[in-house]
C-alpha cells in the first residue's frame, strides 16, 4: 500500500466516522453559535468597538473551536485501543499524521466557514468583497493551527490530564500563526489589497511549512512505545 | 568537578557586578538604569543558549535513545526558563523608568513572553508524564517544536515596528557604544555563560542522582 494511499485510508476513516456519527460537527457548530453570544455580552452593543475587535474575535472563535476539535483527534483511537493498530501499521508513520492532519483541516474548515457566515450575519460585516484573499488567510492559518494541533493531540491523548495540557502546549506555539492571521484579517476587513499583507502571508506560509515538516519528521516518535 | 564551574561563576559574577557598577560609564540619556543592560542582555543570550541545548539534547535523545541526552535537555530547559524569567523581569524594571511602563505589548516582549510560556509548557509536560521513556520522547518532540519558534522571534524584531532597542554589538556595522561599555557587556556574557554551565551541570547531576535513587 503506497504512502499516499495509507494517508488516504486514515483520512477516509475519520471522515466516514464523523459523517455517520456527526459527533463533533454538531457540537462544534452549536459551540460557535454560543461563542457569538458570549462575544456580544463581552463587548456590548457598541458597533464601532465590535468592528475593531472583529478579526481578533473571529480567530479567537477558531482557536477555541480548534482546541476542542483538534484535542479529540486521537480520542477514538485511545478509547477503542486502536492506538496499537496505528502503531502496528507498516511503513512510514508520517502517513498517519498527514491523514489525520487532512481530516482535521477539513473539519476545521467546515466549522470556520459556518463561523464566518454567522459572523457576517450577526455583526453585519461585509465579508463578500475580500472573500478570496480572506479564504487564503483562513486556509494558511488553519493549516498552521491543525499541523501543531494534530501532533500535540497525539501526545496529550496518552498523558494524564492531557485535555488540560493540550491548550497549554498548543497556544504558545500558535502565537506566530495567530499574530499573522489576525493582522492579515484585520487589514483585509479594512479593505486593503492583498499586496499590503504580503509579509504576513509569507510569515504564515513559512510557519505552515515549518510546522508540517516538524510534524512529519517527529510523528513516528510520538506514536511508538 | 561538578561544583567547579559554579564556584568560578560565583567569583566572576562578583567581578561582573563590580564592572557593571564601577568600570562601565554612566549612560548620558538613560542614567544609571541603563546598567541593567549588563544583566538583561546576557540573560537573554543565556536563555537562547539554554534553549539551543534543549534542541541539541532533544535531537540527541531521539537519535541515540540515551537517557543522558534527555536529562541534559531537561536541565537546560529549567535553566532556560529561569533566565527567560530574569530577562523579562530585568527588562520590566528597566522599562518602568525608561518607557514609563512595566510592560508593553511590543512584538519583541510579547514573543519573549511566548518563548517563556512555551518552555514552561515544556516543564509542565515533563512533570505530567511519569514513564521516563515516554517523557523523554514527548518532551524531545516538544523541545524541537519549541525551538523552531526562535527564528520567528528573531525575525519578528525586524518585521514589526518595535520600541525595543536594537542590537549594539551583534550587528553588521561596528559596535555603537564606548569601549568600556562593550567590554563590560562582553565580560558579563562570559560570566553568565559560566553561570549557565554551572547551573546545567548541577541540575544534570541532580537528575542523575534522582534517577539512581
Amino acid at each position: 500500500v503506497s504512502y499516499a494511499r495509507r494517508a488516504w485510508i486514515i483520512f477516509h476513516k475519520d471522515l466516514l466516522v464523523e459523517r455517520r456519527s456527526k459527533e463533533q460537527t454538531n457540537a462544534l457548530l452549536f459551540f460557535c453559535l454560543l461563542l457569538l453570544f458570549l462575544f456580544q455580552f463581552a463587548l456590548g452593543p457598541d458597533r464601532e468597538r465590535l468592528a475593531s475587535a472583529l478579526p481578533g474575535l473571529l480567530w479567537l472563535g477558531f482557536i477555541l473551536a480548534g482546541l476542542l476539535g483538534l484535542g479529540r483527534s486521537f480520542l477514538a483511537e485511545r478509547e477503542n485501543d486502536c492506538w496499537e493498530g496505528l502503531r502496528l501499521t507498516p511503513g512510514d508513520k508520517s502517513a498517519i499524521y498527514l491523514g489525520k492532519l487532512t481530516g482535521n483541516c477539513v473539519l476545521m474548515t467546515a466549522v470556520e466557514i459556518m463561523l464566518v457566515l454567522l459572523f457576517a450575519l450577526f455583526y453585519n460585516v461585509d465579508l463578500w468583497t475580500p472573500a478570496a484573499p480572506l479564504a487564503l488567510v483562513l486556509a494558511l492559518g488553519t493549516l498552521g493551527l491543525a499541523a501543531v494541533g494534530t501532533l500535540f493531540a497525539a501526545m496529550t491523548t496518552q498523558v494524564r490530564a492531557g485535555e488540560l495540557l493540550f491548550p497549554v502546549l498548543l497556544l504558545p506555539a500558535q502565537v506566530p500563526v495567530l499574530l499573522a492571521a489576525v493582522s492579515a484579517t484585520q487589514a483585509l476587513l479594512l479593505g486593503q489589497p492583498l499586496a499590503d499583507v504580503a509579509h504576513w502571508l509569507k510569515l504564515l506560509a513559512g510557519a505552515d511549512c515549518v510546522y508540517v515538516t516538524i510534524g512529519v519528521l517527529t510523528f513516528e516518535f510520538v506514536l511508538e512505545g | 568537578v561538578t561544583h567547579a564551574p559554579g564556584w568560578l561563576a560565583a567569583v566572576s559574577l562578583a567581578a561582573g557586578l563590580a564592572a557593571g557598577f564601577g568600570y562601565a560609564p554612566r549612560e548620558a540619556v538613560q542614567g544609571d538604569v541603563q546598567r541593567i543592560m549588563y544583566l538583561h542582555v546576557p540573560s537573554v543570550l543565556t536563555a537562547y543558549l539554554a534553549f539551543g541545548l534543549v534542541l541539541l539534547g532533544s535531537i540527541g535523545y531521539l537519535a541515540t535513545r540515551r537517557p543522558g541526552w534527555d536529562l541534559l535537555a531537561g536541565a537546560a530547559g529549567e535553566i532556560g526558563v529561569l533566565f527567560t524569567g530574569l530577562t523579562i523581569v530585568s527588562g520590566s524594571i528597566w522599562g518602568r523608568p525608561t518607557w514609563g511602563t512595566w510592560w508593553t505589548w511590543d512584538a519583541r516582549l510579547t514573543l519573549t513572553l511566548m518563548m517563556f510560556f512555551m518552555f514552561v509548557g515544556y516543564l509542565v509536560l515533563r512533570g505530567a508524564v511519569t514513564d521516563p521513556a515516554l517523557r523523554a520522547r514527548y518532551s524531545a518532540v516538544l523541545g524541537i517544536c519549541g525551538l523552531v519558534l526562535l527564528p520567528f522571534i528573531h525575525l519578528s524584531v525586524y518585521l514589526f515596528r518595535t520600541l525595543h532597542p536594537m542590537p549594539i554589538v551583534l550587528k553588521p556595522s561596528a559596535p555603537s557604544a564606548p569601549p568600556a561599555m562593550v567590554i563590560t557587556l562582553l565580560s558579563s556574557f562570559a560570566v553568565f555563560t559560566l553561570l549557565y554551565v554551572g547551573f546545567v551541570m548541577q541540575r544534570y547531576a541532580l537528575g542523575e542522582a534522582s534517577n539512581d535513587a
